[in-house]
């Protein structure tokens, strides 16, 4: 694809400048091959070596499921959850094609009577999982970040509030989601009992576990900005005897924005490892209980199909860090240089 | 009774003793400059009075009132401008219009944003964040924020030091021009003592921290508008700065004695 681009600007610099041309060229050219060389080299380099390394190393152990996997195989793995999602998907067209057939011919004769619709009900595929992985880490990441970054702002302004809260904090922080969870479902199964359930009390109890994980680095890192606002702007704030809300709102939230989205980042980034754990416990649909399925029904794809879901989590974890950093380019004012 | 009042006020940081029975009278209107070293407790003597820190004994009295808090009626142009950078030009001007004008109607905000923009030849910059502007402009935004509060005094913390010769003249001659047009009452800190001469109608020498306390007023009076140029030969100029000096170094004598 480098090579492509590369000659379809150097013809058009050719067209643009005929006589000087060539050497200039070539220099450029050889310019833009060694960019080249030291961004994307040295990545294919190491998967390289990473693949031949687990090639080997997979072909050498032998399990009680079979052999462990090497590339080959768990690309294949994937290839295989890609088209069982598309057969799952024109089958529920069918299914909607064929309810709709019946539901004209029915109320053809019996007209006024009432049609009772039904659901598909074929099983969630892979790619549906990930689906309801994103959602769930998404409503736990949402809540945690609604309850942190205020109480962090409570915590960073009032000194009281910050060593009230402080020793629960200490304590919390390092609680692991595996202890969380039997609490969460236990509450959630007696409080969450509503007339029409939107969703599930799986995706409930998963998604309040991710918070209660993913709370704290918001919480910690948005404290510690709001605590190190600049004395000389908060004295100006006090000259103008700035309200409560007008001085949260244009002194202390501006400054703190920056290690505040450094906490919210983290916290997702812990939120989208916790789920995993959370998922597998909870049974939420998600990414986490097709790893433990996967590890229960214990065929010769087990193995493959596990890997596959490591890789994609890794791949959508790096995706969410990568998309907190754009946010955060987006709403903080132009960077550490405009201080 | 004069306007703005220090009476032996006192205050340490710790067991460092920065300043020691401070007494001040400045007059309403009256522009005063203090000067003094680096590290001498200027910046100190003007949180006092802005009111951003109370004194550990004496009091600060404005126009006979007790100061116990900062307030928009003495407004401050600090010493590292303490613009928000996050705030546009305009913004940081306005938040304080609209914080200390809050019953005036929209229109009569913005024009009095505006206006003082104008006074500092920024108006063209409004829409600039203070992480690209230069020092000097970063200055005259502080500047125009401070005048916009409408204040009754102007407390100015070395707003020129940071400034190169040229900006720095020009910004005298601002200050001066716009001292002249309102008459408020300006304490003027500052560590150039012919800035001091050039601005001031008295100048107050803060000797020699630890334990700096106020010398007596040197009056400068030279009639106005002051000619820079002359800083360098008029005998009168001389004289004024020769004075300040003696009584800088004689109260940096004063305190060695005292703390030997
Ligand atoms: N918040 C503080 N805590 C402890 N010591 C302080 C504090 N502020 C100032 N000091 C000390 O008080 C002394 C006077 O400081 P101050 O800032 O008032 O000096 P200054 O005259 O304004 O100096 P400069 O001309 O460099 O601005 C210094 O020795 C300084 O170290
Ligand atoms: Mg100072």
């Amino acid at each position: 694809m480098m090579d492509v681009a590369l000659e379809s600007t150097a013809s058009e610099a050719v067209v643009a400048a005929p006589p000087a041309a060539p050497s200039a060229l070539r220099e450029r050219a050889r310019s833009v091959t060694r960019a080249v060389a030291r961004t994307v080299l040295p990545p294919l380099l190491g998967l390289a070596v990473f693949l031949a390394a687990w090639s080997l190393v997979a072909a050498s152990i032998e399990t009680s499921i079979g052999a462990v996997p090497g590339p080959r195989a768990v690309w294949d793995a994937a290839g295989a959850l890609v088209e069982e999602h598309a057969r799952e998907r024109t089958k529920a067209v069918e299914f909607e094609a064929r309810q709709a057939e019946r539901k004209e011919a029915f109320l053809r004769e019996q007209p006024g009577e009432p049609w009772i619709e039904r659901q598909y009900a074929g099983k969630p595929t892979y790619l549906d999982q990930i689906v309801t992985s994103l959602k769930t880490v998404f409503a736990g990441f949402v809540l945690a970040s609604l309850v942190a970054v205020p109480l962090g702002i409570l915590c960073g302004s009032i000194p009281l509030v910050q060593s009230a809260l402080g020793p629960f904090i200490q304590i919390f922080r390092p609680v692991s989601p595996l202890a969380w969870l039997p609490i969460v479902m236990i509450l959630v199964s007696a409080l969450y009992t509503p007339e029409e359930a939107w969703f599930e009390k799986s995706f409930v109890s998963s998604a309040i576990t991710v918070a209660l994980c993913s709370l704290w680095p918001a919480l910690i890192n948005t404290s510690l900005g709001v605590a190190s606002v600049d004395r000389d702007h908060l004295n100006v704030a006090r000259v103008l005897r700035l309200g409560w809300w007008t001085k949260v709102t244009k002194i202390i939230v501006p400054s703190a924005l920056p290690l505040i989205f450094t906490g919210l980042r983290l916290s997702l980034g812990v939120g989208w490892m916790v789920l995993i754990a959370a998922e597998m416990l909870s049974q939420n649909p998600g990414l986490g209980k097709f790893v433990w399925d996967m590890f229960q029904n214990g065929s010769s794809q087990t193995l493959s199909m596990i890997l596959v879901a490591v890789f994609t989590i890794g791949f959508i974890g790096c995706l969410l860090d990568r998309a907190m950093v754009a946010l955060e380019r987006l709403v903080t004012y132009g960077g550490a240089g405009a201080r | 009774m004069a306007f703005l009042e220090a009476q032996s006020v006192c205050k340490s940081y710790g067991a460092l003793s920065v300043l020691q029975d401070v007494d001040l009278a400045i007059d309403r209107g009256e522009l005063v400059a203090i000067v003094g070293a680096s590290g001498s407790g200027k910046t100190t003597l003007l949180s006092l009075l802005a009111g951003l820190a109370l004194p550990d004994r004496g009091r600060v009295l404005l126009d006979g009132h007790h100061v116990r808090e900062p307030g928009p009626d003495r407004a401050v142009v600090f010493q590292n401008y303490s613009l928000l950078p996050w705030l546009t030009v305009w913004d940081n001007v306005s938040l304080a219009v609209d914080n200390v004008f809050r019953d005036w109607p929209k229109a009569r905000k913005r024009e009095q944003t505006e206006r003082h923009l104008e006074l500092v030849h920024l108006l063209p910059a409004r829409d600039k964040r203070p992480g690209e502007l230069s020092g000097g402009m970063r200055q005259r935004v502080s500047l125009a924020r401070a005048l916009a509060m409408d204040p009754q005094v102007l407390l100015l913390d070395e707003p020129l030091g940071a400034l190169d010769a040229l900006t720095r003249a020009t910004m005298q001659t601002e200050i001066e021009r716009i001292w002249q047009q309102d008459r408020k009452t300006v304490v003027l800190i500052t560590n150039d003592v012919d800035e001091s001469i050039l601005l001031a109608d008295r100048i107050l020498p803060l000797t020699g921290g630890p334990g700096a306390s106020l010398g007596p007023a040197v009056a400068v009076d030279l009639a106005r508008p002051r000619d820079r140029r002359a800083v360098n030969h008029d005998p009168r100029f001389k004289r004024i700065r020769r004075e300040v000096f003696d009584r800088l170094r004689a109260g940096q004598e004063w305190t060695r004695r005292k703390s030997a």
